[in-house]
């Protein structure tokens, strides 16, 4: 079973769940023996480490490397990234425009970005560009089946599929209305519709997922499968932790600082939860379009000095924040899946997650709050601060549960998926 | 020749309601839940099945008996929600052919933890059932057939008790038979009686299991398990929850028709007879000493403590409860007291149980919270509330006893 895959980033440039879960999953389907093409667009930025670029020059090179079984890549010049908007997307546009400017006259490197490339005037030209540029080598490629990741690469996905005549499989990894709310781009969402009902079978990375599909895409019950995501345990095993004479507890929230992610709800309960419980203190890790007002707000409700931001980390800076955590908290606003919570559980943090994401459908072993519930979100981060045994029995538990998550079931059910289409 | 010992455990736990951390109020019950869960199942359970009690017993004619316990706090919920179904049990009472057992009033874990209070807690119980419905009984049961060698011991110091239930466990038994009357070790003159499980639990679980080799369970199919005891056993033994009878097994499983038929097919047998616990007691003697070195319940498939003990969680929860024994008898308030001990109920530890918790299982149809977190979050923010008014109470008494004026002769009159 051969596969072209539209995906995303790879370590260790990995700006959020979107590119984890890409590679999660491939690599596992890598294991199970499909070949993939792995398509990444790219825009000059640093080489994921595990690629090795075996011919600079040409942008359709295609590299094997060692660490991933039967994955090869092609490179595609573009300007997209995960969770761009539109307004980012003209943000970063206006910024490479002006680099280009000041390192005119330069001597060219041999890296892509030195090449003439004219990304888009506005994200969805640019979105456009790429498919082009996709189906430009499509046709030259061997496989059986397009898998096409969120709805950036939809229109490259149906593109590549009516020259190809090859089934399209569309992966949603998050839609309009959990970016977004009820505020959706109205262009965006179209694309995302058509590419749901283009496609020959939709994956849903969670049954509330699904949900919106049914209800807010029309897209049939029948046509969606739902695969969950699973955990990479290549990290790590016992990571060490607070042996409890430290003084201060630690609450942490580790994710893109932005309205899907609800860390206003996180601020606020940790003004609530010092008032009872003051030997605590609350870390922010992750930057986003919030970041400036939720340090605004800590500051306004008085608990600035027991809110620390640390802006994005990287690996092993993650590692060390779980190592320090005594709970993390997902307090999103609408998470499709939330690969977070269940790496935090993995390094044996005990877990809140908000009752509307994809992953409490799943875990058992973890404290579940109504986002908005702010008064039980402190309630229970007290509780689970104040009292050992609860704190013992969610780490313990929690681990043993996240461990069963695992990527090589995905790929299965992936791989089962593929052999129904292309049948 | 056996006799049917039917013994029924009727009981509601006083459910504690979302309590939080800022929560400061004394009222921890939540009684619009207990309130329409008692209703609910006296309507599905209670009523309807004391109805086919009452008419068994005189379609009979005294020839079928069963012993109930109702613990103390389904008393005063039935009181307060369906007083009707309190009046039934009184009819019962009244036939003569109903057995009234006791347990600890509060259906606690405290044999456990505090023998003083378990003492205290099972005379309660008495004097209630004794007021309420003429008996004083002199059978008794612990909290889940919670049963080791010492139980005996404890409730010989209680006084007017000589047989007590358990649970017929294999470990325990081995080779030997539920279907005989036991005596414990170092109590000789007390009785034993053993709960049947296999033939208790084709009725209590396996009833509307189509799954089962032996569905439909239907009465004479029962009668002849149990003349097959004929023989080789004086006694069957059907301990169960009275919530079998409509609520844990739904009328459409036609549980009731099964009881309603299961005495005409017993009793053809001129030898078969029904029983109470306390006539099996009395018309059989104990044919050998059973040891029980460890705890045993009638609880899961363990039958252990682990129900109740099994995580850090339920421990920790236990043991602070019951540290707070002293000082809250110190306070001498009476409201402490019951709100400390309604905290007892089995229940609620039985909510904070993980064992099944990953699958979603049995235990979460009765669980009145999201999860066995949330049941430890409630019930520890509510014992730290009684542990404050505790100290708050003791606060001021040592603060008027520091203020009061001293005596001519130097000393301070203590109240």
């Amino acid at each position: 079973m051969k596969t072209l895959m539209l995906g995303w980033e790879f370590p260790p440039v990995i700006s959020g769940g979107l590119g984890t879960a890409c590679y999660g999953l491939t690599k596992a389907m890598g294991n199970l023996g499909i070949q993939i093409t792995f398509v990444l667009p790219w825009s000059g930025a640093a080489s994921p480490a595990n690629v090795k670029m075996v011919d600079t020059n040409n942008p359709w090179s295609a590299i094997e490397t060692g660490k991933l079984k039967h994955v090869r890549f092609r490179f595609v010049p573009a300007m997209l990234s995960p969770y761009l908007s539109a307004k980012t997307y003209s943000q970063i546009l206006a910024e490479y425009l002006q680099g280009k400017k000041s390192k005119a006259g330069s001597n060219p490197s041999t890296t892509l970005s030195a090449r003439e490339v004219h990304y888009g005037h506005d994200i969805f030209r640019e979105v456009d560009r790429y498919a082009h540029s996709v189906m430009d080598f499509a046709p030259m490629e061997d496989f059986d089946v397009v898998h096409a990741h969120d709805w950036m690469t939809y229109p490259a996905g149906m593109g590549v599929a009516s020259i190809t005549g090859r089934p399209l499989v569309v992966q949603v990894h998050s839609t309009e209305f959990d970016r977004s709310g009820e505020n959706v781009n109205q262009m965006i969402y179209d694309i995302e519709r058509a590419g749901m009902h283009a496609a020959r079978r939709v994956i849903a990375v969670s049954n509330y997922t699904k949900n919106i599909l049914i209800y807010r895409y029309g897209v049939p019950s029948e046509k969606i499968e739902v695969i969950h995501n699973g955990v990479d345990f290549s990290s790590n095993g016992h990571c060490p932790h607070p042996d409890g004479t430290q003084s201060d507890k630690v609450v942490l929230y580790l994710g893109r600082v932005t309205m899907q992610k609800g860390p206003e709800y996180f601020i606020q309960a940790a003004r609530k939860v010092i008032d009872v419980y003051p030997n605590v203190r609350f870390i922010m890790a992750g930057t986003g379009d919030m970041l400036y007002r939720m340090i605004d707000l800590a500051a306004w409700l008085g608990i600035g000095h027991k809110v620390h931001f640390t802006g994005f980390l990287n690996g092993p800076q993650v590692q060390r924040a779980y190592a320090m955590a005594d709970l993390y908290v997902m307090p999103s606003v609408s998470e499709p899946f939330g690969l977070a919570p269940l790496e935090a559980m993995d390094n044996d943090v005990p877990v809140l997650i908000s009752k509307q994401s994809g992953v409490a459908e799943i875990l058992t072993h973890v404290l579940k709050v109504d986002f908005w519930d702010i008064n039980e979100m402190a309630n229970k981060i007290v509780s689970v601060l104040k009292r050992p045994p609860l704190h013992q029995t969610l780490r313990q538990n929690g681990s043993w549960q996240a461990r069963r998550f695992r990527w090589e079931d995905a790929a299965e059910k992936c791989k089962r998926l593929y052999e129904a289409v292309v049948a | 020749m056996p006799a049917v010992c039917f013994y029924f455990q009727v009981h509601q736990p006083f459910r504690i309601r979302h309590y939080t951390v800022f929560d400061q109020d004394t009222r921890y019950f939540d009684d619009n839940k207990n309130q329409f869960i008692c209703r609910k199942v006296a309507n599905k359970c209670y009523l309807p099945a004391n109805r086919l009690i009452l008419k068994l017993i005189e379609k009979h004619d005294g020839r079928f008996k069963v012993g109930y316990s109702l613990t103390g706090v389904l008393i005063e919920q039935l009181y307060l929600y369906a007083p009707e179904v309190f009046e039934s049990f009184q009819r019962l009472a009244e036939t003569g052919c109903v057995e009234f057992l006791a347990e600890t009033y509060y259906h606690s874990l405290a044999s456990l933890y505090s023998p003083e209070e378990f003492k205290e807690q099972v005379v309660k119980h008495c004097q209630t059932v004794e007021k309420l419905f003429g008996q004083r009984p002199h059978v008794f049961r612990n909290t889940e057939l919670i049963y080791n060698n010492d139980l005996p011991g404890i409730v010989a110091q209680i006084g007017g008790f000589d047989t007590i239930l358990a649970e017929g466990a294999d470990h325990i038994l081995g080779y030997r038979s539920p279907n005989f009357v036991y005596r414990p070790v170092a109590a000789p003159d007390m009785k034993l009686l053993l709960k049947n499980y296999r033939l208790s639990d084709d009725i209590a679980f396996r009833f509307s299991n189509r799954q089962w080799a032996q569905w439909p369970l239907v009465a004479d199919k029962f009668a002849l398990w149990v003349n097959q005891v004929n023989g080789c056993g004086t006694n069957v033994n059907l301990f169960m929850d009275y919530e079998t009878f409509g609520e844990h097994q739904w009328e459409d499983t036609g549980i009731f028709d099964f009881l309603w038929h299961l005495p005409d097919h017993i009793l053809r047998h001129p030898d078969n007879s029904f029983k109470t616990p306390g006539e099996v007691a009395a018309s059989y003697d104990s044919v050998a000493e059973l040891d029980f070195p460890h705890i045993v319940s009638w609880a899961d498939i363990e039958r252990d403590l682990s129900a109740w003990m099994g995580n850090p969680m339920q421990k920790n929860a236990l043991d602070q409860l019951y540290a707070l024994e002293k000082k809250v008898k110190r306070c001498g308030d009476p409201d402490l007291l019951v709100d400390w001990r309604k905290l007892q109920t089995s229940d609620h530890f039985y909510y904070m149980c993980t064992k099944y918790f990953s699958d979603g299982d049995v235990h979460k149809y009765f669980n009145p919270y999201d999860s066995p977190y949330d049941s430890y979050i409630n019930f520890m923010n509510v014992l730290d509330n009684v542990e404050e008014r505790a100290d708050r109470i003791l606060g001021r008494e040592e603060m008027e006893l520091a203020l009061m004026p001293r005596k001519a002769h130097g000393h301070r009159r203590k109240r």
